[in-house]
């Protein structure tokens, strides 16, 4: 069996005291929430933390509410979020996103906190230390050389959160807390376009909400590509929300882009083909192509690189039609190998 | 009969739904400590220093053993005794064992692993057959056929350029199967410990306990007497678990220094280290037919890559050209195979062992002969279904033949004749069908003795103990075994206690492999029973004046069959036959027959009998992505007769689980860094995240149908079904994608990406297919020359073995020319 390095776990019950642990600890703290991603990372040394500061004791992390729009406790678990009647109605995306992720019981233990900070992916360190020793590691951890494209200065490592992209979609903003105060910035301005430094959160800081705006008249949509039903981490995904004229024309729309960067990726000039028009399939075909433009999937996770960037145009297709209120069970299941209604 | 044919509880059900199984992890001993072994970080080097001061000082530490302490190699076939529990002088893979720790517990034992120094010397990398091919030095191993050729076999029944000549058509096309590996649930996991008198006991998760036993006793220079070889219960084994493992002998070799019990419990990536799973196979098929689509003759060529150890490895090479003459009749046959060694974990023998890769070939090969012959794939194979109770070209004794009934059925249930070539595009149906062995004729060493033993004791309670070395892998063998007992004494089988896979408890069964079991020991249970129905009869008759062939055993009693009521229980008549006969116990055992292949090489293929079976399946392709979905599969299999249908029903549907893995998604391939940055050749991914086999959610509905038609040859007429179900549903997918989107994927995994660029071909007006282009040039041996039993051949070779094959191969002038080889 992997075992875990040892290291030391505190539980604050308080979002303050956390932040009081995380400053004192001078650097060597991380936050485990679920523990689904640094649990693993920790069993491979990618990340070796001497102190762990537990969330799951801090019960205002879990609450939800309902006003202008909706906030999301960082602390609530995936299977909370799919179990969410209000999600579930008003925020497609973002239900289709977290009913996705990984498997049943790791939904039930992974929170959206977690989700969102997700470390980045790729084949090349998502493996164990004999593994990376056996390539002399990799730029990302204890080597100098990106072997995804060793001419790069740059950390390529994937962007493989499906709940980000979702969020994006539907304009999310999130606060962050530290021992010195709070900050509510956009989710967008979470995100960084570097496969090692993907967050611009401070080490010291903590994900302690998620806002959505309000959702009247907006529909949305969320389509991942991946191997198989379950299981596997997103390796490219189409997110798109749009708010709809009761005639069908398109007011305002977002698409966004997962797994194919080391961020999510907002594509608004693709959106902006479509406000003004109805989803028609030319429309939709327009903006997928040109929401296909920055796609820069690596060789670094499952599929290859050409075919998944063939395929993004394909997934924003699909949210698109979906958004247009076609019946796409049938599509859903084959490709999602569920039906996500 | 009253027990076999109904769908029963397993045996063995209650302690694994309940968590009460013990598996090899749960063996806890006093005073135990755990062993971690450093694998090698390179490729292919010399070791030119160990250093294992520092790790043997760290505190906690009580062992480090090196090859140093290894010097007595082993390896599961006699040919092939090339592995060391631990590197003497050369690393061969990634993943390599180097040395081992032993330590109080498992985080110190890897903790003191990164103190281990080894410095290495690196030698020439061979990532693919094309590598082995074009470099016959430095050798990998120093035994083989030729450089780095491990085997090359060449034989041929009959004369098959003629039968070419006289064909119709001539078709060649090749193929490519990817290397897969078993992905059993539980990581390997082995126990040693010295028992109070000394002796050693291993208790392992190992599907062939008898083979470990004789491996223990050589590397460890050791009486076989004083070896315990357990088999704990293994979570799946697939032939994973099937050669003897350098962690065994570890822990056998430190317990006996430390005289203290030795865990160790392998991690996912290790197991993919193990791996002996199937041997990536590039393959060309060229044969000859009629307008009527009977076969004049075959020619199969195969390139196996058989990575860094021989393994299993002869035997597999043997096998892709071993069956592909049971299912259809072939007048003229010729196969040539060649295994090369490369850097990588050792491939051997996966469900199917050999047979996949080529019968993946044959069967499409045969779609697309129908469809040039404009031929209906289902009535071409039903006109040439080899007979029944014949022998073949190459000397396979087939027993009964289910074949042609389950294509009907298939294709029946499957709505086949409204279905094929008529479903819109993007939808499709393809068939296919195979053949598998129900146990190996021969062991894996020669020798005369039986193939599975059982021993009964009829204790005066009623109760039944049944003794065999049969290994429980999760198919459900230690059900067939009470099931077989329970049947001929008329109990119930939850009335007998399976002891299985002890060698101090139990006589010899060869081991869980080659689907060998419910044959074998189904066998030698029939046998050791009715002994002991004999006996009891023979007893109750004298006791109550009923002749014994009047006497019947059922319900827990024993009766005359003219009048029921005349009788007693079953434990009062072993309480009678122990009163005249003193303590009841007997055996029984099972010896396959005589193969009628006299010819070298003609060890591997012959089995009592053969298992057949058909499979439909149904896909969605998308044309514009390739995106393939399988909603629904048909499966009929020819089981000859269910023991326990609920058992057979379930191997059918792992099969098909498998299958599809194998079909679209799994590979163990590897990743080479850019040459001039490194030297590393690293499995892609060893985790069962990124090496993709199919989750619930991506399971079709299966439509299982069992063809029972008893072969005599087989215990109440039951064949094999741990294996040959997988066969069809491979090469049924590739046909069904033809069917759907008009491209032939002559490789697997089939993924969208190539479906994709096979479509691509297609629009462009190329040959719409995606596989390899060709089959390399090889430096064959002569042909070893058997005439077929038809053209009055008896089993021996021409020239009687004097071209045996291999021999006589200058490996200098022979250097083989490299193409492009998939690696
Ligand atoms: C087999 C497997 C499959 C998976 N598949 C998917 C998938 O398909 N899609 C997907 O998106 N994910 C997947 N995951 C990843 C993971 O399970 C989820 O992303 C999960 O939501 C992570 O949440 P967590 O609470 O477990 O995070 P943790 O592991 O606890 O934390 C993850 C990271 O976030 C930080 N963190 C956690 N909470 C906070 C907070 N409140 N504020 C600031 N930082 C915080 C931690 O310090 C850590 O760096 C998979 C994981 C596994 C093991
Ligand atoms: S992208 Fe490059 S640097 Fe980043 S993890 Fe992968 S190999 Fe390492």
């Amino acid at each position: 069996m992997m075992r875990l390095p040892n290291f030391r776990f505190v539980a604050p019950t308080s979002v303050h005291e956390a932040a009081e642990l995380l400053t004192s600890s001078s650097g060597d703290a991380m936050l485990v929430a679920g523990g689904t991603d640094l649990l693993p990372n920790m069993k491979r040394r990618q990340q070796t933390p001497g102190t762990l500061v537990g969330l799951r004791h801090i019960a205002e992390l879990r609450a939800i509410s309902n006003g202008d729009g909706l906030t999301i406790g960082a602390g609530l678990t995936l299977a909370d979020l799919v179990r969410t009647q209000k999600v579930r109605e008003s925020y497609g995306a973002l239900w289709q996103a977290a009913a996705q992720v990984a498997t049943p019981q790791l939904r039930n233990m992974g929170t959206l906190g977690g989700n969102l900070c997700l470390d980045t992916r790729c084949n090349y360190y998502d493996q164990n230390y004999e593994w990376r020793k056996a390539i002399d590691f990799c730029m990302k951890k204890d080597g100098g050389t990106c072997w995804v494209a060793p001419s790069s200065t740059k950390c390529l490592a994937v962007s493989s959160t499906d709940t980000a992209p979702a969020l994006l979609a539907l304009g999310a903003s999130i606060t962050l807390v530290s021992a010195n105060g709070s900050r509510r910035i956009a989710l967008s301005d979470l995100y960084r376009n570097d496969g090692i430094h993907y967050l611009t959160r401070q080490p010291n800081e903590i994900l302690t909400a998620v806002h959505l705006p309000e959702s009247t008249g907006w529909r949305s949509a969320y389509w991942k590509l991946r191997r198989r039903g379950a299981f596997d981490f997103p390796v490219l995904s189409a997110a798109a929300a749009a708010k709809i004229a009761g005639d069908g024309t398109v007011e305002s729309a977002r698409i966004v882009l997962g797994a194919v960067s080391s961020r999510p990726i907002e594509v608004a000039p693709a959106a902006s083909l479509l406000v003004g028009h109805a989803l028609t399939d030319e429309a939709i075909a327009r903006a997928a192509d040109a929401a296909a433009q920055p796609s820069r999937p690596m060789d670094n996770t499952d599929f290859t690189l050409v075919w998944r960037k063939r395929m993004t145009r394909v997934f924003v297709t699909y949210a698109l039609r979906e958004l247009r209120g076609d019946d796409v069970r049938d599509l859903r299941r084959r490709v999602s190998r569920q039906e996500l209604l | 009969m009253n027990i076999i044919g109904t769908p029963r509880r397993r045996v063995d059900g209650r302690a694994k739904v309940t968590g009460q199984t013990k598996f090899a992890d749960d063996v806890m001993l006093p005073r135990m400590v755990h062993c971690k072994l450093l694998r090698a970080s390179v490729p292919h080097a010399r070791i030119v220093r160990i250093d294992a001061s520092r790790a043997a000082a760290h505190p906690g530490v009580h062992l480090v053993l090196t090859g140093e302490d290894f010097p007595i190699p082993y390896g599961i076939l006699p040919v092939s005794q090339d592995e060391h529990a631990l590197a003497r002088g050369i690393v061969r893979f990634v993943g390599d064992p180097v040395a081992a720790v032993i330590a109080r517990d498992e985080q110190t034992a890897a903790d003191a692993l990164d103190l281990v120094v080894v410095e290495y010397e690196a030698l020439r990398t061979f990532a693919g057959p094309a590598d082995s091919l074009a470099h016959p030095t430095p050798r990998i191993h120093e035994y083989g056929d030729t450089g780095n050729i491990h085997k090359l076999v060449s034989l041929q029944f009959g004369d098959v350029e003629q039968a070419l000549a006289g064909a119709d058509r001539v078709f060649e096309d090749a193929f490519f199967y990817q290397g897969n590996t078993h992905l059993p649930i539980e990581q390997h996991a082995a126990v040693a410990a010295r028992d109070p008198d000394g002796k050693l006991v291993l208790w392992s998760s190992t599907q062939t306990p008898h083979y470990v036993h004789r491996a223990l006793a050589k590397t460890l220079a050791m009486p076989a007497a004083h070896i315990r070889v357990i088999a704990t219960p293994n979570g799946g084994g697939f032939g994973g678990k099937s050669d003897p493992f350098n962690h065994e002998m570890v822990v056998a070799k430190a317990a006996l220094v430390l005289d203290r019990p030795v865990k160790i419990c392998l991690t996912r990536e290790e197991v993919f280290y193990c791996h002996r799973g199937r041997h990536p196979v590039l393959m060309q098929f060229t044969t000859g037919v009629k307008n009527d689509g009977t076969i004049t003759g075959m020619h199969v060529k195969t390139l196996l890559d058989g990575g860094a150890y021989g393994s299993y490895g002869v035997a597999s090479t043997f096998y892709t050209g071993a069956l592909q003459t049971v299912t259809y009749h072939i007048p003229a046959y010729k196969f040539q195979g060649c295994r090369v060694f490369t850097n990588k974990p050792p491939c051997g023998p996966k469900r199917g062992h050999g047979t996949p890769q080529s019968r993946f070939g044959q069967e499409i090969q045969l779609d697309k002969i129908a469809e040039a012959l404009a031929q209906d794939p289902a009535e071409l194979r039903l006109r040439i279904v080899e007979q029944p109770e014949t022998l073949t070209a190459n000397y396979l004794r087939v027993g009964t033949i289910g074949l042609s009934q389950c294509i009907r059925r298939v294709t029946r249930a499957a709505d086949w004749s409204n279905t094929f070539r008529k479903l819109p595009h993007g939808r499709g149906v393809g068939l296919a069908c195979s053949s598998y062995l129900s146990g190996a004729g021969l062991a894996i060493y020669w020798n005369d003795m039986p193939h599975s033993g059982v021993q009964l004791k009829i204790d005066r309670s009623g109760g039944v103990t049944a003794f065999c070395g049969a290994t429980e892998i999760g198919q459900g063998s230690d059900d067939v075994l009470v099931a077989c007992v329970a049947e001929v004494l008329g109990i119930d089988p939850l009335d007998i206690r399976p002891v299985t896979g002890d060698t101090d408890l139990t006589p010899v069964d060869l081991g869980s492999y080659s689907s060998r079991v419910t044959l074998m020991m189904g066998n030698a249970a029939i046998q050791a029973a009715e002994r002991a129905r004999d006996l009891l009869a023979d007893a109750v008759s004298r006791k109550i004046g009923v002749p014994k062939d009047r006497l019947v055993f059922a319900d827990r009693r024993v009766f005359d069959t003219e009048d029921g009521s005349k009788g007693v229980t079953f434990s009062e008549a072993v309480c009678l036959a122990e009163a005249a006969f003193g303590t009841i116990g007997t055996v029984g055992a099972y010896t396959p027959p005589k193969s009628a292949a006299k010819f070298k090489g003609g060890g591997v293929g012959p089995s009592p009998t053969y298992s057949y079976s058909a499979a439909i399946v149904e896909v969605d392709v998308d044309p514009d992505t390739g995106w393939t979905h399988v909603p629904r599969v048909w499966i009929a299999h020819d089981i000859g007769r269910s023991i326990n249908p609920v058992l057979v029903r379930g191997q059918v549907e792992g099969s098909v689980y498998m299958a599809l893995g194998e079909a679209l998604m799994e590979e163990q391939i590897f990743r080479r860094l850019p040459p001039r940055l490194s030297g590393a050749l690293v499995h892609k991914f060893p985790s069962m995240l990124e090496y993709k086999s199919p989750t619930t959610l991506d399971m079709p509905e299966v439509f299982t149908d069992l063809i029972e038609n008893p072969d005599p040859r087989g215990p109440f007429g039951a064949k094999e079904v741990g294996q040959g179900p997988l066969l069809p549903v491979m090469p049924a997918i590739a046909n069904a994608v033809y069917d759907a989107v008009g491209v032939r994927i002559d490789e697997v995994p089939i993924t969208p990406e190539k479906i994709l660029k096979a479509l691509d071909a297609k629009a462009a007006g190329k040959a719409p297919r995606y596989g390899p282009a060709g089959f390399p040039e090889i430096p064959w041996p002569e042909p070893l020359r058997v005439a077929p039993p038809w053209a009055g051949g008896d089993g021996t070779a021409d020239d009687k073995g004097l071209r045996a094959e291999g021999k006589g191969l200058n490996a200098e002038s022979r250097t083989p020319k490299a193409t492009s080889v998939p690696s």
